[in-house]
This record gives C-alpha cells, sequence and structure tokens, in this order.
C-alpha cells in the first residue's frame, strides 16, 4: 500500500507537470510545471534507492536548468502575446493524426503479441543503494574517454556561445 | 504504528520545533546585538530584556490584512512563501546532532541516529535543496506584478546562481578529505587531533583538533563568504536593498506570507552556521565530560558544542552586518566570478595534489 502511495503520487504529480508545461498560457507556469516534474522524476528516483541521481537531478535540472529558463524568460519579458498562427498549414490536425495513428499501432501490437510485461522489465532484486562510488568508478575506468570528450565540447560550446554574444569592435569607454 | 515510523514522525516534530523556537531567540539576539553594536538599546519592552519581542511580532504579523496585490499573478504569489519555507525546514534534517543512542521503543531496542536522515549523498541534499530556495525569491518578485520586487527578483537569480558554484566548489575538497558525502561521515572524519611526521612538529600541532577549518582554512574563507551571500544577508543584501528597492521581493507581501518569509530568512541562516559548522568546526565533536557529569547531561554534550559552534557563527553574521556597507552590484558579481571561483578551484587543484601524495607517494619515488 505504502510502496504504491509512493510512486502513484509522484508519477501523478510528473504527469500533472507535464500537462502544465503544455497546457498553461504564461511561460513562468510553464517553466514551474517542468519543476515539478523534474522534482517529482527525483522522488521516483529516490524510491528505486538512487539517491545520487535524483539528487543530482534536482541540482542540476530542477536547480540550475530551470533558473537560468526562469532568468531568461523573465530578461525578455512574458508579457508577449503568445504565437498561436500556425506556421505550416494544418499544423494540429497533422501532428494530432499522426499522434493517433501511432497510440492506435502500439496498442495494436501490444494486444495482439500478448505483451509479457515480466520479460522487459524483470521484478529485479535491487540490494544496490544508488552510491556516488558505483557511478564514479565505472565513469573514470571504462567511459573515462567520452567523459572527457564531452567535456572538450562543453569548454568548446561555451566559447562558442561567448564568441558569438561578444562583439570584440564595441570598446567599453572608461 | 511501526517503530520507524514513530522515530521518524518523532524526529520531524522535534526538529519543526527546534527551528521555530530557535528562529525566536534568534531575531532577539541579533536586534540586541546590532543595537548593542550601534551604541543603542534594542528591544527591550517585552518580557525580560525585550527576549518576548519577536512573539509580539509575530502575533502582530498573524492578525494583520493580507493583501493580494491587482496584478499579481495568483497561483505563484501564493506559492513563494511555501517554496521559501519548506527547503530552510528540509535542510535541517542532514544535520548531525550529535552521535546514535540507544533507546527502547515499545519494548524494542533501537539504535536512534541522532539526524532527521542519514542519507549517503548529503552534502549533495544540502547543494539541490538550496537550489531550490531560489524559486522562492524569483517568483516572489516576478509574481507580485511590481517594479521594485522584479528587480529584487532578477538580482536574487543572478546572485544566488553565482555563489551557489562557489559554494558547491568549496566543498568539494572537503568532501575529497573526509572521503564521504554523508554528513555523519563527515564529522566523524574530523574526531581526534592533528599529527605530523615531523616529531618537533608533532608536539605542537598534537592537541589541536583535526577540524577540516586547519588544512582547508581556504575552502572555510570562500565557503563562509559565499553562504552570507546565498542566505541574502548583508554585505550581499542587495536582494532586498531598502534603500534601493523598498524590501526587494517581498515588497508586496503582508501579514502570514511576510511571516513566512522572514521565517525561512532566520532559518536558512541558523542552517548555513550549522552546516558550516558541521563541515569545517567538527559538528557535534568535543568532550563531552562523560565522567563528571551524570549520564542524562553528558548525552546532550554533543548537541550543545553544535550549538556553541553554531551561535559563535551566528554571532560573526551579525557583527558582519553591523560593520561592512553594502556592495555594488558589479562589485558583488565581480568577487563571485573573479575572485571567489577561480580561487576554489586552484584550491581544489592543490588539497587534491596534496591528498594524491599523501596516499601514493611522490610521483617520482
Amino acid at each position: 500500500m505504502l510502496e504504491l502511495l509512493l510512486f502513484a503520487v509522484p508519477a501523478g504529480l510528473v504527469i500533472l507537470g507535464a500537462l502544465i508545461v503544455i497546457f498553461a498560457k504564461n511561460p513562468v507556469h510553464n517553466s514551474m510545471g517542468l519543476v515539478l516534474t523534474l522534482a517529482s522524476l527525483a522522488i521516483i528516483y529516490i524510491t528505486l534507492n538512487a539517491t545520487f541521481v535524483a539528487m543530482v537531478q534536482m541540482l542540476v535540472y530542477a536547480g540550475a536548468v530551470m533558473t537560468l529558463f526562469l532568468f531568461v524568460i523573465m530578461m525578455i519579458g512574458v508579457d508577449k502575446p503568445e504565437q498561436t498562427r500556425e506556421e505550416i498549414k494544418g499544423q494540429t490536425l497533422l501532428v494530432s493524426g499522426t499522434l493517433f495513428i501511432l497510440i492506435g499501432l502500439v496498442s495494436y501490437v501490444v494486444v495482439n503479441s500478448g505483451f509479457n510485461w515480466d520479460l522487459y522489465f524483470p521484478a529485479v532484486e535491487y540490494s544496490l543503494e544508488g552510491t556516488p562510488d558505483l557511478i564514479a568508478a565505472s565513469l573514470f575506468t571504462e567511459w573515462v574517454l567520452p567523459f572527457e570528450i564531452i567535456s572538450i565540447l562543453l569548454i568548446v560550446a561555451t566559447a562558442a556561445a561567448i564568441a558569438l554574444a561578444y562583439d570584440t569592435k564595441v570598446r567599453k569607454p572608461k | 504504528m511501526s517503530t520507524d515510523l514513530i522515530i521518524g514522525v518523532t524526529k520531524a516534530a522535534l526538529i519543526l520545533g527546534l527551528l521555530l523556537t530557535n528562529t525566536i531567540l534568534l531575531i532577539w539576539l541579533e536586534r540586541k546585538l546590532v543595537a548593542g553594536m550601534q551604541s543603542r538599546v534594542g528591544p527591550d519592552r517585552a518580557g525580560p530584556f525585550g527576549i518576548l519581542q519577536t512573539v509580539a511580532d509575530a502575533v502582530k504579523l498573524l492578525l494583520k490584512e493580507q493583501i493580494l496585490p491587482l496584478k499579481a499573478d495568483r497561483a505563484m504569489y501564493l506559492l513563494a512563501p511555501i517554496l521559501a519555507l519548506v527547503p530552510s525546514f528540509l535542510i535541517f534534517m542532514i544535520i548531525p546532532l550529535g552521535p546514535s543512542i540507544d533507546l527502547v521503543i515499545q519494548g524494542e531496542a533501537v539504535n536512534v541516529d541522532l539526524v532527521g536522515a542519514n542519507i549517503n549523498v548529503g552534502v549533495l541534499f544540502f547543494l539541490a535543496l538550496s537550489s531550490i530556495a531560489v524559486y522562492s525569491v524569483v517568483l516572489a518578485g516576478w509574481s507580485s506584478g511590481s517594479k521594485y520586487p522584479l528587480l529584487g527578483g532578477v538580482r536574487a537569480s543572478a546572485q544566488m546562481i553565482s555563489y551557489e558554484a562557489a559554494m558547491g566548489l568549496a566543498l568539494v575538497p572537503v568532501i575529497l578529505y573526509s572521503g564521504s558525502m554523508s554528513m555523519t561521515d563527515i564529522v566523524q572524519s574530523q574526531s581526534g587531533f592533528l599529527s605530523s611526521p615531523i616529531p618537533l612538529l608533532d608536539s605542537i600541532v598534537g592537541f589541536i583538533p583535526k577540524w577540516n577549518i586547519f588544512p582547508q582554512f581556504i575552502a572555510f574563507a570562500i565557503f563562509f563568504i559565499a553562504s552570507v551571500a546565498e542566505v541574502n544577508r548583508a554585505p550581499f543584501d542587495l536582494v532586498e536593498a531598502e534603500q534601493e528597492l523598498v524590501g526587494g521581493f517581498h515588497t508586496e507581501y503582508s501579514g502570514f506570507r511576510f511571516a513566512m518569509f522572514f521565517l525561512a530568512e532566520y532559518i536558512n541562516m541558523f542552517n548555513m552556521c550549522a552546516i558550516t559548522a558541521t563541515f569545517f568546526l567538527g559538528g557535534w565533536l568535543g568532550p563531552t565530560f562523560s565522567g563528571f557529569l551524570p549520564p542524562f547531561i553528558s548525552a546532550f554534550m554533543p548537541a550543545v558544542w553544535l550549538g556553541v559552534k553554531t551561535f559563535s557563527l551566528l554571532f560573526i553574521y551579525v557583527w558582519i552586518r553591523a560593520t561592512l556597507p553594502r556592495l555594488r552590484y558589479d562589485q558583488l558579481m565581480e568577487l563571485g566570478w573573479k575572485r571567489l571561483i577561480p580561487i576554489s578551484l586552484v584550491w581544489l587543484l592543490l588539497s587534491s595534489i596534496v591528498l594524491g601524495v599523501r596516499e601514493f607517494g611522490l610521483p617520482w619515488s
């Protein structure tokens, strides 16, 4: 009972947050909906014993990334009317139609092939605590090259952003 | 009820009570101390030495009208004070108040940790929650639908993000030295005394406790400065600079909602000092005098030591507030990005090298 509750409440909040992101008219409300989704996901991670992942989720996504989103939204201004004009003719119809067909196809396959839930998601007896040690050990032995390449990529991206944004010709008068 | 549930609920209730009563004391203490430093008397009417002044203020705030500004964004306006208060209560849950004790609950002997939640990534929990606390200020500033709060909110988001980076970086050497991200382990790693391979030096430093502040004094300085900025205290109180922004992000709040912001601010201050004490000043470690004092008093000594350290740091906070003028916005950003973050990076590198040499020996030997 408690286990079900611990899953159902955060899962419901995840969906609620996602719906807010899509349907709310105000950009600040949208971003707070996304925060709700990310924070509820962190709670689900905790129930799965992945405390470290949950904390990183809170720290990086719910904390840093979303605060920057909010900062940018506030800088640009939230009072601008939302763009409701369709860029492509019949956009709404096309997207919803495709989505409908996709859901129909998936459910048809699932119903007919006798989808075996336990085969894809076997119930594991998890005894491992999501410790930083385990993640660090595999990150710095097996995955050290991709890890370092990603860090170079991030540095390059940051340098590029600065180069694009910073106008070298304009000098600040002293 | 299961024993775990009883322990959990009791801990939560005790911490709630502790933080609320402590805030009453803290506000009074700050007003008295600042008054003393400015040659004033301070509150002296309500109760002995004016100690009940905060209670009177709280009752006044509870009875006042709550105004909802016409231009306010209702949902966010109501959410912001809650978002301020919840993380401030949660952060205290990870601070260990003493070693584990043996109790008998419902005829069952249990070993209870004197910490709200002993999680193995406590440091990250603290950083995550303090980054959530930014939302309350930003949202309060934006949702009020007024100029000054918005300016306060924008300032807050920039300031808190900048100093959070420095704060996190200053904590990394501490984690390296302790070898753990659990607050309980960080306290345990500071027990004992300093030692040195040189005999003469050993006899000099041998009686100094092995607190992190001694090998990590630069990390301590950076963390302390960043923590003052993180809780928006003077000289980093640009978020609510009275002379420029009326009240900053909480200008439009009144009554109980304003009280929630005020409460959160003081709880955050207390949390920050308790966490600094835990990271750098040995937490609850200290002589318990178990031979001299009766056992039920010496059992409380660890909490008393933590309290002494926390209140010493709080005194420094108040002292700084009474002494230093407010920084200008560009000075604040320069201090954060051009001084604190580079210094903490260099310090992280240096302490990693020292730790590596200690662990693996010199690279050429």
